[in-house]
C-alpha cells in the first residue's frame, strides 16, 4: 500500500484524536490487558455485561493511532451487542485484516470499521489494529492479560465464538 | 559530496540495493544502525568462495579444504588488524555480537563471579549486553549495577566511579549506544576499571563500522561486533579477547574442532581460538567479513568517520529545525545516529508514513527498553547514517517527517 491516506483516512485520524470511550468502567465486572512489548502498544478494557449484553465499555492505555483509533471504534461497535454478536465481530475483524475474509463480497457486520481493511498489506501493522480485539476476546472470556506481538494472526484457534 | 576523493555516486554504485525502488520511490536506506547494505565487492567475493572455494576447513588435506582453511584464517588476520590486536589467536569468529558476548559470560562469567559479586553495566546498553549478564547474575546470585546518564545520554563519569567497591568483578559497556549514538569515553572508563582491577567487556556492534578500534590502545579485555552491521553478511561476528584472558576461560559450547584428544574418561581442550570455535564455522561469512574489511580500509574508516560525522551535523541541523520534533540523544560526541520524537504521532505510524515513500528507518525500543525508559517515551524513531548516504536522503527524511505532521495536524 503506498497512499497511506488509505489507511490513515480521517475517521481514523479522528479517533486517535480524540478516542471515544476513553477512560475506566468504576464497577467493571469484566476486564482485560493488552500489550504489544515490541512496539509499546498498551490497553486497559473494562465493561460490563449485562444479561448477556455489553452495557458498558471503555478503554484508556496508549499506542499508536492504527491502535487507539481502532480501539475507540471498537468499543463505540461493540456496545449494545450480546457477547456472541461481539466474539462474532472479532471474528470477522480478524478475518478482514489478515486478509481471509474479504468485506466487500462476504457478508459480514463490520459497517465503519472497514476501514481498517487496508492493514492487510502492511504485515508489521496488523496487530496494532487487532489488539484490542484480541484484548475484547480475552475480557469476555476472562483471561486478564494478553499480547498479540510477533503474531501475524493472534488469536489462536478459531472457535472463538463457541466459547 | 565525496569520500576519500572518491565521488560519492561511484561508492553508492558499489551498493545494488541502494537501485531498489520501494513502494515506487527510490530506496532511501536509513537503518544502517540495525543492519548495513553490502558492496558487490563482498557479494563477489561470496560466489566465488561458494563456486570455487568452498569446503569444510581444518580437517582434510585435499585442495579444496586446504584453499578454504588459508582463506578462512586470513580472514582471522585481517581482523586482527582492523582491531589492532596483538595475535590472531586473540580473534574468536563467533554468529555476531550477542553470541561473543554469552561466550564471555559463559566462559569467563560462569567461573571468576560468584554470588554477592558486582557486574556494572551502563544504562545505555542494548538487551545483548543485559540479558546474559541478568541471566549470570541470577544463576550466581551476584548483583547488577547500573551506570546512570544524563539528559543528553552521557554516562555520568563520577557515578561510574562510585559504584566500584571490593566486590565489582566485570565492567559490561557499550562503545557506541545504539538508540542515542552516545559515544562513551571508553579508553577512560577501562583505565578505571583496571586501576580497580576489573577486567572490561566492550560492546563495539555500533562502533566497528564507525571509526577506526585499536583494542591495545584502549586496553579493553573483550571486544565484540557483528559482520552484518559493517557491510559483510549475517551470521558471523567477533570476539577479540586478550590471549592471556582467553586462556584461562571454560569452552563455551562442546564439539568438534575444539578439542586436542577426545576419550570416553577425558576430553582435552584445543589452544586458543580453536577452543571457543566448536563446530563447523560459517566460513563463507569469516571469508565475507575479511572482504568487507579490505573495503572499509579501502575508503579509510578516518574518512567514514568524517563523512557520516557531517551527514549527523546536517540531519540533526535540518530534523531540530522542524517545530514539534525533539531528537532524544544529544551527546557533545556521537556516532550517525538520529533518534527523535514527533509531537502527538507514534513512531510507528511515522515509520509506516516514511515506507511509503521508500524510506526505511528503525521505529520501536531499539533493543534497548532501559533507554526508553530513561527518557519516558515507549519507542523512538531512529534515522541512522552510513558513508553511502546523502544530504539529499536527509532532504526527503525532513519532507517525510513534514508530510507526516500534516496528516495527523
Ligand atoms: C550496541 C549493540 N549491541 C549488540 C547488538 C546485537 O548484535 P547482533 O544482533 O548482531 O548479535 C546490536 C545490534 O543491534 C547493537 O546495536
Amino acid at each position: 500500500m503506498s497512499d497511506m491516506r488509505q489507511l490513515y483516512q480521517e475517521v481514523i485520524l479522528d479517533h486517535n484524536r480524540k478516542p471515544r470511550n476513553w477512560g475506566a468502567i468504576a464497577d467493571a465486572n469484566r476486564h482485560a490487558e493488552g500489550h504489544n512489548p515490541l512496539c509499546g502498544d498498551h490497553i486497559k478494557l473494562s465493561m460490563n455485561v449485562l444479561n448477556d449484553k455489553i452495557d458498558a465499555i471503555a478503554f484508556e492505555g496508549h499506542g499508536c493511532a492504527i491502535c487507539k483509533a481502532s480501539s475507540s471504534m471498537m468499543t463505540s461497535a461493540v456496545k449494545g451487542k450480546t457477547v456472541r454478536e461481539a466474539e462474532m465481530m472479532v471474528e470477522e475483524f480478524r478475518g478482514m485484516t489478515t486478509g481471509t475474509l474479504n468485506p466487500e463480497t462476504r457478508e459480514n457486520h463490520l459497517g465503519r470499521l472497514k476501514v481498517f481493511a487496508g492493514v492487510k498489506d502492511l504485515p508489521s501493522r496488523v496487530k496494532c489494529a487487532i489488539l484490542p480485539w484480541h484484548t475484547l476476546h480475552a475480557a469476555l472470556t476472562s483471561v486478564v492479560s494478553v499480547s498479540t506481538e510477533g503474531e501475524a494472526d493472534p488469536i489462536p484457534g478459531s472457535e472463538i465464538g463457541g466459547q | 559530496m565525496s569520500i576519500a576523493g572518491k565521488n560519492i555516486d561511484s561508492i553508492r554504485a558499489d551498493f545494488p540495493i541502494l537501485n531498489l525502488q520501494v513502494s515506487g520511490k527510490p530506496l532511501v536506506y536509513l537503518d544502517n544502525a540495525a543492519s548495513s547494505q553490502m558492496p558487490q565487492q563482498v557479494i563477489d567475493r561470496i560466489v566465488r568462495y561458494q563456486k570455487a572455494e568452498h569446503s569444510n576447513i581444518h580437517r582434510a588435506v585435499h585442495y579444496l579444504s586446504e584453499l578454504a582453511t588459508r582463506e578462512f584464517e586470513e580472514a582471522r588476520v585481517k581482523v586482527q588488524h582492523f582491531l589492532k590486536a596483538k595475535e590472531s589467536r586473540e580473534i574468536i569468529f563467533t554468529r555476531g555480537t550477542t553470541e561473543a558476548i554469552n561466550l564471555v559470560m559463559h566462559g569467563y562469567g560462569r567461573s571468576f563471579i560468584g554470588k554477592g559479586d558486582e557486574i556494572i553495566l551502563s544504562g545505555l546498553e542494548h538487551h545483548a549486553n543485559i540479558v546474559p549478564w541478568q541471566m549470570l547474575a541470577e544463576e550466581k546470585g551476584a548483583v547488577i549495577r547500573v551506570i546512570p546518564m544524563n539528559d543528553q545520554g552521557e554516562l555520568l563519569i563520577a557515578e561510574f566511579e562510585a559504584l566500584f567497591n571490593e566486590k565489582t568483578k566485570f565492567l559490561a559497556l557499550t562503545h557506541v549506544s545504539n538508540a542515542l549514538g552516545t559515544i562513551n569515553p571508553v579508553k577512560e572508563m577501562v583505565a578505571f576499571a583496571h586501576s580497580k582491577g576489573v577486567p572490561v567487556l566492550l560492546d563495539g556492534a555500533q562502533a566497528a563500522p564507525h571509526q577506526a578500534i585499536d583494542v591495545q590502545d584502549l586496553d579493553c579485555d573483550f571486544y565484540a561486533f557483528s559482520g552484518h552491521k559493517m557491510c559483510g553478511p549475517t551470521g558471523i561476528g567477533v570476539l577479540y579477547g586478550k590471549a592471556q584472558l582467553l586462556e584461562k576461560m571454560q569452552p563455551f559450547m562442546g564439539g568438534g574442532d575444539m578439542i586436542l584428544s577426545v576419550t570416553f574418561e577425558k576430553t582435552s581442550y584445543n589452544v586458543i581460538p580453536a577452543k571457543f570455535e566448536a563446530g563447523t564455522p560459517p566460513i563463507m561469512a569469516a571469508i565475507a567479513l575479511g572482504t568487507a574489511i579490505d573495503y572499509l580500509n579501502g575508503i579509510g574508516l578516518d574518512n567514514i568517520a568524517a563523512c557520516e560525522h557531517e551527514l549527523l551535523a546536517y540531519a540533526t541541523k535540518r530534523v531540530s529545525a522542524i517545530p514539534g520534533v525533539r531528537i532524544i540523544g544529544t551527546a557533545a560526541k556521537k556516532a550517525a545516529v538520529l533518534s527523535f520524537e514527533i509531537d502527538g504521532v507514534h513512531p510507528h505510524d511515522v515509520g509506516t508514513i516514511l515506507n511509503a515513500d521508500g524510506i526505511a528507518i528503525r521505529t520501536g525500543h531499539h533493543c534497548a527498553q532501559p533507554v526508553m525508559q530513561r527518557f519516558h517515551v515507549p519507542a523512538t524513531a531512529r534515522a541512522s547514517f552510513a558513508f553511502y548516504n546523502t544530504e539529499e536522503e536527509i532532504d526527503k527524511l525532513v519532507e517525510g517527517i513534514r508530510k507526516v505532521q500534516e496528516m495527523f495536524s
